[in-house]
């Protein structure tokens, strides 16, 4: 079981450094940045 | 089609569940000018994702949807590492005790419950599957249709977000439409649609105990995949349970607890530990040795 855990802390961890690095916390900042009409029911 | 339980509230009183979630809403929401001004918060923040279910267009969001995230990302046809790593994190250290003690919407059902009407335990024929369709909005409508489907005009929605989340509506919605008179003029069909879903949701969870988190929350589904090895468990002593039934009779999820304490269903929201009259259960984070009697005690190192 702690090696599940372990695992999938390491592949978390790995997911998100690959993720920085390919700058896709961009996109995220950029759509959280804007009120997002889709989701507040204006579409 | 409905069977009563007697009601279980106890006036007067938070429990530590409740001050967490409470404390947890207020963190994830603590922009409090956004509440003022109608502007939401612009700040770096918002390019981490939040472990909740929180619209990051709620006026007083300090961080990003996950869903909501994770739609954008595959929306612009890029693999989704760093949404799906942080959802990764935050699910094999608590698995679903996000779901139970952390989630805003989860404690608005939680105190919509609370309200003294006759409670609905709902068939087993009807309730097992339908805890399969938060798998199913998960897949299709967070995953397959940002990834591969486009409206007419190219653009790619967050079809969650757009059709169904109420937490959007009840966070991000209705504040709008309050604070931001030039928004109101632009509400139709689709505001009508997602207040209805809402409003079903919120009545649901009068008589069913979280309803939207068992049958359509798709950041439940996720986290349910880590619920067997999270560092977060319940953790049930074989040894002091007698079967009184106690825990069962009180999950909101209605979770079998002696059966199944790892339960993908269960939220670890703590009630079956509080109420266990021979202190068999407890919620806390492992340290990889087995509580005694547990079904894999034999199985870890």
């Amino acid at each position: 079981m702690m090696w599940a855990r372990c695992a999938c802390l390491a592949g978390a961890a790995a997911m998100i450094a690959v993720g920085i690095v390919r700058q896709e916390y961009v996109l995220v900042l950029q759509k959280a940045v804007r009120i997002c009409l889709e989701c507040i029911g204006i579409g | 089609m409905s069977r009563m339980h007697r009601h279980r509230v106890k006036p007067g009183r938070f429990s530590r569940q409740t001050v967490v979630q409470l404390l947890s809403a207020a963190f994830f929401n603590g922009y409090a000018a956004g509440f003022q001004n109608g502007k939401i918060f612009t700040g770096g923040g918002k390019a981490l994702c939040v472990p909740v279910l929180n619209c990051y267009s709620c006026p007083g969001a300090l961080g990003a949807c996950p869903i909501g995230a994770l739609q954008t990302v595959l929306g612009r046809h890029r693999f989704p590492f760093y949404v799906l790593g942080s959802l990764m994190l935050f699910g094999v250290v608590l698995g679903r005790a996000v779901c139970g003690l952390l989630c805003p919407f989860g404690l608005v059902q939680d105190l919509l419950h609370k309200i003294p009407v006759p409670k609905w335990n709902v068939p087993k024929k009807i309730d097992k599957p339908a805890r399969w369709l938060k798998y199913l909005v998960f897949v299709v409508l967070v995953v397959l249709l940002p990834a591969f489907a486009a409206e007419e005009s190219g653009v790619i929605p967050p079809y969650f977000c757009q059709y169904l989340c109420p937490a959007g509506t009840l966070g991000g919605g209705i504040p709008h439409m309050i604070l931001t008179p030039a928004l109101r003029g632009l509400a139709g069909v689709l505001f009508q649609w997602k207040a209805l879903v809402l409003a079903a949701v919120l009545l649901a969870a009068l008589f069913i105990h979280r309803p939207f988190c068992r049958y359509l929350c798709p950041l439940g589904a996720f986290y349910a995949l880590f619920n067997r090895f999270s560092f977060f468990q319940l953790r049930l002593d074989r040894e002091k349970c007698t079967g009184c039934g106690a825990c069962t009779h009180v999950c909101p999820m209605a979770v079998e607890v002696p059966r199944e304490p790892d339960s993908p269903e269960c939220i670890r929201c703590g009630r079956c530990a509080a109420v266990c009259p021979e202190g068999a259960l407890s919620c806390g984070f492992a340290r990889g040795v087995p509580a005694a009697n547990t079904p894999d005690a034999e199985k870890q190192p």
